[in-house]
């Protein structure tokens, strides 16, 4: 599958080393996306690597994606300027079940960057709140100054119809939110909700999911009514090549979005 | 307005919830009720743990100092929560500092108190140490996970 041209629309500075980018395809339409999938976008002449797309499905047209500078590519990535072309395949992969978990409490769990991925299903959930008994967002992040998105997620706190739990590992004085990980934040929020009524969308680190997965099973939420978003070094992205075999499964084809029930066996090995 | 006596206080708390009434009223004479306006100090590294908080409204920072830089917050406890366990641990003396980052209603609970009736009433102390410990458990699990740096690296 060949990648597709893409412009760089705009990009702007996240956090440091953390940068956005919009894209525009040079030929054809935009391509309409799910929830929680990711394109492999190729910086021309370095490499190619999957990005989960973290813009919102109701605007495709806005294709938009978080990048971390982390190695070659994400660094050429994370350099690209307004006018820059890039390549794009995708998109890729499953995606979050917001259409199908409609009238239901929805639970986001997000650590770190884990937030990018599931912004397209907060934005669906938010402008379908009243599809939904509920949304609670619970973020985590290492500091203060590197809560991703942090206009947005004071938005999203002063919707009267939203809960929004954020907390950071370690913070100065002049902090006056929370300071301790998302699994304590995590007990809180759920203690005043039916567990029944819950469903739960997870992404971030694998540890940070696997904490709250358990938080979750002990609040009583059902074991199918909780997903993750995983992350392997994807590098075909249609479940050819074997680089992101987790098991049985292809995270690039299978994933990245899998019910946790299905996978847990997985999550428990090490180093798979 | 309905006045809360310290027992039904007590009883209200997360970690006396399970309690019998004739234990809560052998706690509460070790009980006391605690304000703190927001930026008011609590206790400070060094001090002596004479006292335990349990937090019924409000936000408190658990804050460590060093001479090189300002102090980092490392914990916030809130609603529900227990503040200080260094009254269980020889040699009962804070470790870190406390502030109170909103107003805060507590009570106190006097560790000399509190370890008397223990001694005195080893039933007592067992039950008073099964309801402690989940907590100070779910503290130490989750600054295990602090210390993994967990956010680092993530690719997004």
């Amino acid at each position: 599958m060949l990648p597709r041209r893409y412009r760089v629309h705009s990009t702007w500075a996240e956090l440091a080393g953390v940068a956005s980018m919009e894209l525009t395809p040079v030929d054809g339409a935009a391509v309409v996306f799910q929830p929680g999938q990711f394109n492999m976008l190729y910086a021309f002449g370095v490499g190619e690597i999957a990005i989960s797309i973290s813009g919102d499905p109701a605007e495709p047209d806005r294709l938009i994606h978080t990048t971390r500078s982390v190695g070659a590519v994400s660094a050429a990535l994370t350099d690209l300027r307004q006018g820059d072309m890039l390549g794009v395949r995708g998109p890729f992969g499953s995606a979050w079940p917001v259409a199908a978990e409609t009238g239901r409490h929805i639970v986001f769990v997000a650590g770190g960057l884990g937030l990018a991925p599931l912004r397209p299903a907060i934005y669906h959930v938010l402008e379908h709140r009243e599809r939904y008994a509920g949304v609670t967002l619970v973020y985590g992040a290492r500091s203060p100054d590197e809560l991703l998105y942090a206009e947005e997620i004071k938005a999203w706190k002063s919707r009267f119809d939203t809960e929004v739990e954020v907390t950071v590992d370690h913070a100065g004085s002049a902090w006056t939110g929370r300071v301790g990980v998302v699994t304590t934040c995590l007990d809180r929020a759920l203690a005043g909700l039916d567990p029944a009524t819950v469903s739960a969308f997870l992404c971030g680190p694998e540890i940070m999911m696997r904490f709250s997965v358990m938080g979750l099973a002990d609040a009583g939420v059902p074991p199918d009514r909780v997903w993750i978003s995983m992350e392997r070094n994807m590098k075909c992205a249609i479940g050819f090549c074997g680089h992101c075999q987790f098991g049985p499964e292809f995270v690039c084809r299978d994933g990245p979005v899998f019910r946790h029930d299905h996978v847990a066996q997985l999550l428990s090995m090490k180093e798979i | 307005m309905r006045i809360h006596g310290i027992e039904e206080i007590l009883s209200e708390h997360p970690v006396f919830k399970a309690f019998d009434k004739e234990t809560l009223g052998l706690l509460a004479g070790c009980a006391r009720n605690e304000h703190f306006r927001a930026g008011d100090r609590i206790f400070t590294e060094g001090d002596p743990a004479d006292k335990v908080y349990l937090i019924r409204e409000g936000d408190a920072a658990v804050e460590i100092a060093t001479s090189e830089r300002a102090p980092i917050i490392v914990e916030t406890l809130h609603a529900g929560d227990v503040l200080g366990w260094s009254w269980m641990v020889p040699p009962y003396r804070h470790m870190s500092d406390a502030r109170a980052m909103t107003e805060i209603r507590a009570v106190s609970l006097g560790a000399d108190c509190m370890r008397t009736k223990c001694d005195d009433n080893p039933v007592l102390g067992y039950r008073m140490f099964q309801h402690l410990l989940p907590h100070m458990a779910v503290r130490v699990r989750a600054l295990r996970m602090q210390l993994l740096d967990l956010y680092g690296t993530r690719k997004g």
